[in-house]
Order: C-alpha cells, then structure tokens, then sequence
C-alpha cells in the first residue's frame, strides 16, 4: 500500500493549484455572437471573460436586427484549444446568448476593422502622410492646416501596419471599432 | 387570459400559478407593497427568517428536499447584499431558486438612494440570470421566465429585482407559457456516444460508476434507472458529497463516497477502473486530486446536462450532454437490445479487488470511553436515526465529511450539505426549508460549533414556527478543518483556529425557548440522542466531543487517488497497535 508519510509542516501543497496541462498551443479566434439586446448582457459577456480568467483582444457591439431586439458581439481572443472550447461552452450557458458561432473553425470568414488616425505635421511629412494614407486606401475626413484625420477600413494587420507607418510623421492619436467578422459564401 | 393588477398582486398570484406554497423572506421598505398583498391572502406561507442569508438557505435546504424550486422575498440594498452567499452557493450547487428584491424607484434608481444598491450587477456573477423589472407590463412574463429559467436544464438560482413603483403601478397579468421561452436546453443525449459506452460496457474489465448530484437533480426516477442499471450491470458505483442518496449506501454495489476525504475503496478503484462513467458529477477538485495523476488508465465517460462541464478539468472520450435520467433511459434500452453483456470474468476479479480494498477499513478509528469520538457520535446517531423519515443538513467541515462517511442514505433529496462553495453557516437555516417542506420528518443538522454559530440566529424561526429541528452539535471547540490543515501543512501553528468564548448552547437553546442537551460522556450517548429524537420541539444538542481528532482518509492536496492518508501521523504507532487502521 502506497501510503503518503506528510512530514508535518513541510509541505508545500496547496489545495488549489491544479490547473489542468492539456495543450498549451495558443490560438487565436474569432466568436460571433447573437444575444438579446437587453441591459446588462455585454457585462455577462465581458464580466464571464474577466471573471474565469479568458483574454478579450478585440470586442465590438452593435444591434442588428432592431425589430427581433438581437445585437451582434464579434469578440476575438486567444486561448489554448481547451480554453477556446470552454469560452464557447460558457458563452453558450448566458441565457441572453442565443447562438456562438466560432469563424476560426466555421471558417473561412472575412474580418474588418474601422480606425480614425489623427496626424499631425507639416512639411514633408505631411506630404508622406497623404501619399502613404493613397497607398493603404486610406481617406481624408478632416484637415485644418496642421492636421489630417485619416479613416481606414481593412483586417486588424492592415491597420496595425497603417499606424506603425503613421507614428514618425505625427501620429497623435489614433480610434480602432474592433473587428467585426463574417463567414464567407453563403 | 389577461387581468389588469398591481405589480404586488402579480408577483403573489404567480407564485400560485407556478404551485408555490412556501417563501422565505424578511420585509423592508422597497417589498412593503408585495408584503401587503402576502398578508391578504392564505395560500403561500411567508416563513420570516432572522437573517436574509437564512432565507436563502432555507430555500435551499426546501428545494433540494423536495424538487421544487425554493422562493425568497427580501428587500432592497442589504436585504439583497445579505443574499449573495445564498445565490453563490446555490449556483455552485445547481439548486433552483427564485430570489424576488425589492428595488428603489426607478426614478430614484442611480442616485444613491436609502438602501439602494445595484442588485442586479452585483447578483449576475452568482445567479443563473437575473433581471430588474423596470414596467410592470414585463413583470408576469419575467416572473414565469424565472421560474422556467431556475429549473431547466442545469437547475440554478435566479433573480428578479422589482423596484416599488413598479410593485405599485398596474398592469396585465397572464399565467405561465414555459414554450414561450427562448431557453429550451435539450434533454436528450446522443444515440451513436450512447452506444459507444454502452459497447465499452460490454468488454470492461474493471468499471465504475462515478455519480454525482446531477443524479439528485434529474429527479427520482434517474435514481431509479441508476439502481436499475447498477444492479443489472454489477457494476461498481461511487458518489461525489452531492450526489449521495441516488444509489442507496445499503446496495450491494455500494463504494461509498470517493474524493478528498472519500472512502479508500472508492478512490482506489477510481484510480485503477479503465472504465469511469462520470454521471451528473463535474470532477470537482475535491474529487480529482492531482489532474495529471487522475485514474490514468481509464477510458473516460461523462454525461452532463451542461456543455460547459465536458472537458472543463478532465479530457474524457465519450462526451454525452444531457438529462441524466433521459441519457440513463436510453442507455438502458440500448444495453438491454444489445443482450444485457458485462464482462463478466473480469468483472468478478475487478470485485475480488474491491473486497481487498475494503478490508483496509479506512473508516476504523481509535475508539475511547473517556471522551466521545466525533466518529462514534455519528456511528450511534445512524443507528438510532436509520429507521425514521430521516433527513439530514450538515454545516462545513470535519463534521460534514464524518456525516458522509458514517451516515448511510437510501433515498435521494435526504441530504442537504454545501458542496461547491462550502458555506460554513448552512445546515441550520438549511434544515429550517426541510422541516417546512417535511413537517412530520425526523430533520437532523449535523453541526460544528463554528458553522452553526455563523447563522445561529435562526434558533429565533425554529422557536417562533415550532419546527421540530435537531441541532446536532459536534463541539470540538475548534474550527477542526482548519486546525487539522494546520496540524499537517502549517507546523502545528494553530492560527486563529479555536474560540475562547463559546456561547454555553443549552442555556442558549433555553433563551429562544428551545430545548438544549449537553452529552459529554460516551455512555450517555445513546440516551441523549433518544431523548433529542422524542422531543416534540427544535433541539440545540451540544455534544463535547474529542478537540483534536482528525478527519481521515484524506488525499492530501496535490496527490493522486493512489496516495491516501489512512492515519494521523502522529498517532500512527497508537492506532496500529489498536489493529484499528493500516497505514
């Protein structure tokens, strides 16, 4: 019989650090979902990520469907393959969360984020600011003599490499949506 | 059909309409309009708690023994506050409930009113869902949601917070629509995942049943198609703290609880089974041990009505998300078409197996004349208990595993312990919602000083309903469990672990109007207990037992099922010369 000898007060157990070693490979997904639009359900939503533990990299929210009273939450986080299946799984228990969809695996979908960019310069860089901004598709929605606002649609990367670019000709500050998301085809 | 009433009127007549017949609550200024239409009528009885924690508890303690959901009433801001114990542990449970508050205005909603506070932000985390009720056109609609929302799918707590205006004001009432609701969890398991584990069945060499208290929560008849399929199949059945009382401890099958401070037989035979049929439980820590040393060899089944439950601690193969008792139904059909086949050579080894485990008699401790023995204290409150219409509450600790391990229950819904969050302050309100469901029944609280202390305001409802409730009080003047922690983990260094001033409990009993019994010697036992049982009236038994025992088996934190403590190290050389434990 194995039996366990505890020298007393040596030990260093403690009752609570026996997290489970699945697989630690991070992934990265997008979730979609459909919730009633009643108050308090994004602090469900948010306060069910904050409270167990779940990252949020991106959340955005909007009503969709302003007749059935139905919003859309397009949240993307990261998680190892058994941390996104239970960010699902408890996702899916809020009474106010009528569908997940997960893009990442129902996939492939299309993901697009809206951001407004403040630039501030003159000279050249203001120049290379303009030209960059035709580059990235990106438009003009103010100027005064000192300023541009640039507004730029596209997948998160885009608008990462945007601001990067911005940065050194005067970016003073910048206002990202988040990502919304949807399957592609039909 | 719809009729015009007031908010007040609606929340009494839908608590009709959906059969309620007891609430337990406490009134403050934003509930008075509800209050009134409670004091108007005759058909629900308002049990008035001490504490608004006790309400919940109470109901707690009524839903869990019954089936039905239980229902509070309390107010506003600290009657709200005084409430999220209850909720939590109801949820960690999976206990329905429906909680009604009292909110301000909704006019005065936001400006730090008298007794305000954000019922429903600070209540979402610990109900199922909740809901504020800003027009009482809504109200009949959420009160019927609540009440389908708090018993469908996994059971849990639900919350309505009604602000007084809307308590006041008028508007159209209509009974209750549960296929109105959106929230239509499915019953119904897999067939192609049940028919896998009924295929591992078959071959299975060494199974075991592994059941917890979604058994419970299913109702009756998942208890009766467990029995069926565990006495059919010969299989070997475990139970978490919950889930006890679904197979009954009398069973031939029986292993006896499994976990932390569970029987070694159960863990033992968790740990070698190659296969495990997970049941309604949710391979709790207190269950698992160690993850990465969890019954390595076994293939793993897990039916649960939640999704959320499969994969959340443990990877198991066959994943079947449903009712326990229409999971057990089809599962026993599809066994029985495919010619009822165990393994049955292995099986009866798999059995030999067990037999030996058994006989290491992991519950033998050292006996005294001197001093009572928590142990024997229960040893002899099951033997003078068993026969009656028992039910037992237990508050949180040594006690509450001892109760586990040394009363047998044969029935389901006859315990009532905090599992999940292991609320000390329980049991005693708890066996108040017993006594009210159960009037005629033997309601026992099984006690530590500490706990029972933590809600000891009740005394004041027992006294004033004249239930019938037994304190059973295991006074070891100490928090045991803490102190038994500190013992084997914190160098002996009793911290804050014991009181210096305990109250005396019969002159307390004596205060309220109750009866108190003092026992502190083993020959009096017996007596004493008869003398609690025949007294028509609540009972505060104080019984002086043994301050330093500790509480085994246990599966120290961290270890593996495999790596039991079967003996206090200290006393090892004692007890084996007793013959009483194997170590």
């Amino acid at each position: 019989m194995s039996a366990l000898h505890i020298k007393k007060g040596a030990s260093k157990h403690s009752a609570y650090n026996l997290r489970p070693t699945f697989s630690d490979v991070q992934e990265r997904h997008t979730l979609a979902l459909l919730v009633e639009n009643e108050p308090g359900v994004l602090a469900r939503v948010i306060g069910l990520f904050s409270g167990r533990g779940y990252n949020i990299e991106s959340l955005t929210v909007a009503e969709v469907d302003h007749t059935g009273h139905l919003s859309r939450i397009t949240v993307v986080t990261t998680g190892t393959p058994q941390v996104i299946e239970q960010i699902k799984a408890q996702l899916g228990r809020i009474i106010s969360v009528r569908e997940v969809h997960d893009l990442t695996v129902e996939g492939p979908s299309v993901e697009r984020e809206l951001a407004i960019l403040k630039v501030v310069s003159d000279g050249d860089k203001r120049v290379e600011a303009l030209r960059l901004a035709d580059i990235f598709r990106a438009n003009v929605v103010d100027s005064t003599l000192e300023s541009f606002i640039f507004e730029i649609t596209g997948a998160p990367e885009k608008i990462d490499a945007f601001a990067e670019l911005m940065r050194p000709l005067g970016l003073a500050e910048i206002a990202r949506t988040g990502v919304a998301a949807l399957l592609r085809g039909s | 059909m719809k009729r015009e009433m007031t908010g007040a009127k609606m929340v009494v007549q839908a608590l009709k309409d959906q059969g309620v017949d007891t609430v337990f609550g406490y009134p403050g200024g934003a509930v008075l309009p509800i209050y009134d239409e409670i004091f108007l009528q005759n058909d629900i009885r308002h049990i008035l708690v001490r504490h608004e924690q006790g309400a919940v508890h109470a109901a707690e303690g009524y839903a869990r023994s019954t089936g039905k959901p239980g229902v509070v009433l309390v107010t506003s801001g600290p009657g709200a506050t005084n409430a999220v114990t209850g909720l939590t542990d109801a949820l960690l449970d999976s206990i329905p409930l429906v909680v009604l508050t009292g909110q301000v205005p909704t006019f005065m909603i936001g400006s730090d009113a008298f007794q305000e506070a954000d019922t429903v932000g600070i209540t979402r985390p610990c109900t199922k869902h909740n809901w504020l009720v800003k027009d009482t056109d809504k109200l009949a609609g959420t009160l019927h949601e609540a009440f389908h929302v708090a018993t469908s799918g996994r059971p849990g707590p639900v919350l309505i917070d009604i602000p007084k205006d809307v308590q006041f004001a008028t508007g159209p009432y209509s009974g209750p629509k549960p296929a109105a609701s959106h929230y239509q969890p499915p019953v119904k398991g897999d067939m192609e995942e049940i028919t896998e584990l009924v295929a591992a069945m078959e071959t299975a060499k060494r199974p075991v049943f592994y059941t917890g208290g979604g058994v419970i929560n299913s109702g009756p008849g998942a208890s009766q198609l467990l029995r069926e399929l565990v006495d059919a199949t010969g299989f070997p059945v475990t139970s978490t703290l919950m889930g006890l009382g679904a197979y009954p401890a009398s069973g031939e099958n029986w292993l006896g609880m499994l976990g932390m401070h569970g029987l070694y037989e159960a863990n033992m035979a968790m740990h070698d089974c190659d296969l495990m049929i997970n049941i309604g439980a949710r391979f709790d820590d207190r269950i698992t041990g160690r993850i990465d040393a969890f019954s390595p060899k076994s293939l793993k089944a897990h039916i649960d009505i939640d999704p959320s439950s499969i994969n959340k601690v443990i990877r198991v193969d066959i994943p079947i998300v449903g009712d326990v008792g229409h999971v057990l139904e089809d599962l026993l059909k599809v066994w029985k078409a495919r010619g009822r086949k165990t393994n049955k050579e292995a099986l009866a080894k798999w059995q030999a197996k067990i037999a030996d485990w058994r006989k290491v008699n992991c519950l033998a401790y050292k006996p005294s004349e001197g001093t009572i023995k928590p142990q024997y204290a229960l040893q002899r409150l099951e033997e003078l208990t068993k026969g009656h219409d028992r039910y037992v509450c237990t508050e949180v600790g040594q006690h509450q595993m001892w109760a586990a391990q040394f009363l047998g229950f044969e029935d389901p819904n006859r315990w009532m312990t905090s599992g999940g969050l292991g609320t000390m302050g329980y049991g005693f309100p708890a066996s108040i919602g017993v006594q009210m469901a159960h009037p005629d029944a033997l309601v026992i609280n099984v006690a530590g000083e500490a706990s029972w202390l933590m809600n000891m305001q009740e005394l004041g409802t027992a006294a004033q309903y004249r239930l019938p409730v037994k304190q059973f009080i295991l006074n070891n003047e100490r928090l045991g469990m803490v102190r038994q922690w500190q013992e084997l983990l914190h160098g002996e260094r009793y911290s804050h672990s014991w009181s210096e001033a305990l109250p005396d409990f019969v002159k307390l009993a004596e205060a309220f109007g109750a009866k108190g019994i003092l026992c502190t010697d083993p020959k009096d036992l017996d007596d004493a207990i008869m003398e609690m049982i025949n007294h028509d009236g609540p009972v505060v038994f104080d019984c002086l037992v043994e301050k330093h025992e500790n509480c085994f088996p246990m599966i120290p934190s961290g270890k593996p099922h495999n790596e039991m403590l079967l003996g206090d190290a200290e006393t090892q050389g004692a007890i084996q010369a007793g013959g009483a434990v194997l170590v």
